[in-house]
């Protein structure tokens, strides 16, 4: 051990008290749910039959490893999330490159662009769902007379169009940052070497904005990866088009069975978590608030 | 290599601001011209046209005869490096340096060559996997260099390049450039606001201010011949000094005293039509410690007494601060100048003479001081347009 100066230590001891409550509370509202959801996964625990509680170990995951509905739930999950994360990325870099060469009223067209951003997501949704209404949406109408929320593929085609609706000013706004750190003198630098305007984009525009690019699509597919209001307003999850968010809210809410329910949003956690750790590991993206990368 | 003609071009914002107006410059095949100004005198748009980076909005550009205003940068197979150095940080030193060549298509073996070759002309060779992030500044700037020399290309233009290294490196690079320049014999445009830039490193130098060209001439020539106040304030360091003056008698009154015109001045003075009131301009360097000069070079110049304010000795010579009562030159050149050396604010109460008097003088700070110029060496000018009336071709 090093000796360690009384300031030094003093020091330690205030930089203690200051982290303190902000554990202290990341403690109450975090880790203990998240243990008392593991606890109650490894559990036979339906609120219909309370009497018949038992810790049963690994049981539940076993239960829902092995359910088709899960693996239907998970499927469209992840069909919804790589889908429109692609397309937000897509069209949040075409919206963040016009509002980052916008020259007037730029203030006014990047408010304007984050409106629906700005919208709840329910009430978006319940918008949504009056248009493609098969007797009054005024969508539905266009595409002739037809029910497009009843119908599978038709269905998760609006799920994702809501979703990208409502995050592509988002994304744009994060790409715009990273816009914000590709230098002029670059892309000028690149024009001068031979490049298209194309090739300025994908071969120096993209590398050096790489770290906000793979922050805004970590944020995006965690984000995606639990969608549930969208689909629990447009269509509460039939047709097969639930999430595996919506299986975990029919199981634990609407069916009271707390261990399966339990079971399902730890599955969730470990999915995402899973998915982080690609991000950071893989990809090396910088975790936020820690710039890793060296300029 | 190529031959660069500027033809009144002229530079036009939407706004109507008009950042640079009817340049005409020929830049003849493998010379080095620079273009130098105070910032915003529109030397680096000018560049910008060149390279194609802005629209001209007047006037026309030629390359090799042939009209290239219309242009994109990349078809006109010029080579920039900028003073950020602009480096790709994604790209390692080798894959920088080919980037151009890997755009144009040019097959691996020659580009692995080319760069091969660019790295040991520029001294790179060790640093060809490192990023850019890993270099120091000087290193960065040879690897801009080196992305420019690879491609062969008809010019060179440089914005500034040594602007963000240290004194003694820029001083060291300065030589490089010139050499290098040499070298490849390939014509280079080099925008600088740094005056002793311009005169050490061009064939011909272009002197801007407010978007117009003033003077364009060899470093010499500008040095002794500038045709303006402005010109006649920029180059040179320390900067020639400045004083109002009256023409009458065959006689300069000035505040260091009664001058006699020499006949050269004279006759070019009246050739000019000079009015009554002028200022005079003398260079520091013309002047020297009186007590170190004999009778007979003492009777060929004029002096003047005052006293010594600070004195700065730089080993080889000396330079000796004298204020002089009386007024201070004035003329819109003259501000723009102070303005630009941030000495608007420094004058009090008389003229600040600079004189760079050899270092054996034993003067002193404070001391009474009898000081010798030589009358044949003055300028002077008209102080309502700043036009030099001693301008002889």
């Amino acid at each position: 051990m090093k000796e360690v100066s009384d300031g030094k230590k003093a020091e330690r001891r205030l930089g203690l008290w200051l982290c303190a409550p902000a554990a202290l509370v990341m403690i109450a509202v975090t880790a203990y749910p998240i243990i008392y959801s593991v606890w109650l996964s490894l559990q036979r625990y339906d609120l219909r039959f309370p009497a018949e509680r038992e810790f049963v170990g690994l049981a539940n995951y076993a239960t829902v490893l092995t359910n088709s509905y899960w693996w239907t739930a998970f499927g469209v999950t992840t069909f919804i999330t790589v889908v429109s994360v692609i397309i937000e990325l897509v069209l949040g870099m075409a919206l963040a490159l016009v509002m980052h060469r916008t020259l007037v009223a730029r203030g006014l067209i990047r408010t304007v662009a984050l409106i629906p951003y700005g919208i709840v997501t329910v009430v978006a949704a319940f918008s949504w769902r009056y248009a493609w209404d098969d007797t009054t949406g005024y969508l539905a109408q266009l595409f002739g007379d037809s029910a497009p929320l009843t119908q599978r593929a038709s269905a998760l085609g609006i799920i994702i169009l809501a979703e990208v609706w409502k995050t592509v000013p988002f994304m744009a706004l994060l790409l715009m940052a990273g816009l914000a750190l590709v230098p002029e003198d670059l892309l000028k630098a690149a024009s001068m070497d031979g490049a298209t305007p194309w090739q300025r984009f994908t071969k120096v525009m993209l590398p050096v904005m790489k770290p906000a690019i793979l922050v805004a699509l970590l944020f995006r597919t965690l984000d995606a990866f639990r969608v549930f209001d969208n689909i629990f307003v447009l269509t509460s999850g039939a047709q097969q088009t639930g999430s595996v968010s919506m299986q975990t809210y029919n199981n634990l809410i609407r069916g009271l069975n707390l261990g399966v329910g339990s079971t399902m949003s730890v599955l969730i956690f470990i999915a995402v978590a899973i998915i982080a750790f690609i991000f950071v590991k893989v990809f090396g993206a910088a975790a936020p608030g820690n710039d890793g990368g060296k300029r | 290599m190529a031959e660069i003609v500027l033809d009144k071009v002229s530079k036009r914002y939407p706004d109507g601001a008009l950042a640079v107006s009817d340049v005409d410059i020929t830049i003849a095949d493998g010379e080095f011209i620079i273009l130098v100004g105070p910032s915003g005198c529109g030397k680096s748009t000018t560049l910008n046209m060149i390279a194609g980076l802005e629209d001209i909005t007047g006037g026309e550009l030629r390359i090799d005869g042939q009209r290239v205003n219309e242009r994109a940068p990349k078809d006109r197979d010029i080579a920039m490096v900028f003073q950020s150095y602009a480096l790709y940080p994604h790209m390692s030193v080798r894959e920088n340096m080919a980037f151009p060549l890997r755009l144009a298509h040019v097959d691996k073996e020659t580009i692995n060559r080319k760069v091969e070759e660019a790295a040991r002309i520029l001294d790179l060779g060790q640093h060809l996997d490192r990023k850019p992030g890993n270099l120091s500044g000087g290193q960065r700037q040879r690897v801009a260099m080196g992305r420019a020399i690879v491609r062969d290309p008809k010019a060179f233009l440089m914005d500034e390049p040594l602007s963000n290294l240290d004194a003694k490196l820029r001083v060291q690079m300065r030589t490089s450039v010139a050499k290098l320049q040499r070298k490849l014999g390939t014509t280079t445009v080099y925008v600088t606001h740094d005056q002793t830039e311009a005169m050490t490193l061009g064939d011909r130098v272009v002197v801007m201010r407010g978007g117009l060209v003033q003077q364009i001439g060899s470093p010499q020539a500008l040095y002794e011949q500038p045709v303006n106040l402005f010109v006649a304030g920029f180059i040179g360091s320390p900067s020639m000094n400045f004083l109002p003056a009256t023409l009458a008698d065959g006689q300069l009154r000035t505040p260091l005293g009664a001058v006699p015109l020499t006949d050269r001045i004279r006759r070019l003075a009246e050739a000019a039509k000079a009015p009554r009131e002028v200022i005079v301009g003398l260079r520091p360097e013309h002047f020297e410690d009186a007590a170190l000069l004999d009778e007979a070079e003492l009777g060929a110049g004029a002096t003047f007494t005052a006293t010594v304010e600070v004195m700065e000795s730089m080993g080889s010579d000396k330079f000796a601060y004298f204020l002089v009562e009386g007024e201070t030159a004035t003329s819109a050149e003259l501000d723009e100048l102070a303005a630009e050396s941030g000495s608007a604010e420094m004058t009090d109460g008389g003229a600040q003479i600079v004189t760079r008097l050899s270092a054996a003088s034993s003067i002193k700070e404070g001391d009474e001081a009898e000081v010798w110029f030589d009358p044949d060496k003055l300028h002077l000018f008209d102080p309502s347009d700043g036009r030099t009336l001693t301008h002889s071709d």
